[in-house]
């Protein structure tokens, strides 16, 4: 299809090819053990005694499983809004710095405009922006935003509407199939999260983090993801930064 | 749950998409001023990826749901024992999630199942 009137440097896929290009990828495993995840989901929100319509607004608005998690959970201890808004926002601070990291490189310089990437910005959660970091930088800039646009949008509507089939067909979830569901994601996070580390900080970063999460959890409560993250990456950043220094 | 049929709806939109969604929003008033290749960028990398690996420890060690009925040291051995065979399958993510579930599964009826 390519025209002859075509100037010859326009060698970059269209908006739409990448697009289709990001829908395509989706067929993937990670997207496989993010619907698995969320299937497991699916019970315990019916177990909490949501209803579908709570279940998908909820899924499709917050979408990222731990805040997902953390607001069902409120909802059903009768929380008060302002205390659910406090507990959500306190699990939901990763996206912050994940979506800064993502952004430079979605964004072409004087042409993505802001709305864009604030649309864009909803897709961010732990299986897409892991897919990105990994696999964007090999990509032509051009297409990164649609790209991103096909695969994280497509990801979210495909599981969210797999959470619906799953809490209509599944009425009684036996609990180790349950447990065996809920266990897919923290793997799959563990392995694809080391996948994605080109750099010697983000695995530094990462074996920080692990340790320092529970230690966290224990002596910070509330406050512990977002202590873990800056003091795990900022000890690892200076660590590995200093070991250089050292060793040239 | 509240008796309004809308309340739960009003709850999820302040406290879930709201509470939510003003971080990515931050992240791109924050990151459109960051250069890819930038000291800056690298450390907010770090510090996301701690971040993430603190989700992860705290879905394995502190798991809600049907999760919390396993053992916890089979959790640990699950994670650690699918992650080395991440490792040896040269970074295959479906050997690391399969093996971690054989040995959740395996383990759990081993020690005869949810109690």
């Amino acid at each position: 299809m390519t025209a002859l009137s075509e100037p010859p440097t326009e060698v970059g896929p269209s908006f739409f090819q990448s697009f289709f290009r990001g829908m395509q990828s989706m067929v993937s495993i990670p997207a496989l053990i993010l619907t698995a995840a969320f299937v497991g989901y699916a019970g315990l929100a019916r177990e909490s005694g949501l209803t579908l319509g709570h279940t998908l607004v909820l899924a499709g608005l917050v979408w990222a499983l731990p805040s997902v998690v953390v607001l069902t959970g409120a909802l059903t201890s009768g929380a008060s809004m302002l205390t659910a808004a406090i507990a959500v926002a306190l699990a939901s601070v990763r996206l912050m710095p994940m979506t800064v990291a993502l952004m430079p490189m979605l964004r072409v310089e004087g042409k993505t405009k802001r709305w864009q990437l604030l649309i864009a910005s909803h897709f961010v959660a732990v299986t897409a922006w892991v897919y990105a970091m990994k696999h964007m930088p090999d990509m032509p800039r051009e297409a990164r935003l649609p790209f991103f646009l096909g695969f994280a949008g497509g990801l979210s509507s495909f599981v969210v509407m797999m959470t619906a089939v799953s809490y209509l067909v599944i009425s009684d979830m036996p609990p180790m199939v349950a447990g065996a569901l809920f266990m897919l994601t923290p793997v799959y996070f563990t392995c694809s999260l080391w996948g994605a580390s080109r750099l010697s900080y983000d695995k530094a970063a990462m074996i920080l983090g692990l340790f320092l999460g529970p230690f966290f959890h224990v002596y910070a409560p509330g406050l512990d993801l977002l202590w873990t993250g800056l003091v795990g990456g900022t000890l690892a950043y200076a660590g590995v930064k200093a070991y250089r220094r050292a060793v040239q | 749950m509240s008796e309004t049929w809308w309340w739960p709806y009003l709850m999820i939109i302040v406290a879930g998409w709201l509470a939510t969604d003003i971080w990515r929003w931050l992240g791109v008033l924050v990151g459109g001023r960051l250069r890819e290749d930038s000291e800056a960028l690298m450390w907010v990398r770090a510090v996301a990826t701690a971040l993430v690996a603190g989700v992860i420890s705290r879905l394995i060690l502190f798991p809600t749901g049907a999760l919390a009925g396993s053992p916890l040291g089979l959790r640990i051995a699950a994670a650690s024992i699918g992650f080395v065979a991440f490792l040896l399958s040269r970074q295959k993510v479906v050997v690391g999630v399969l093996t971690a579930e054989v040995v959740l599964v395996v383990g759990w009826l081993a020690i005869g199942g949810v109690r």
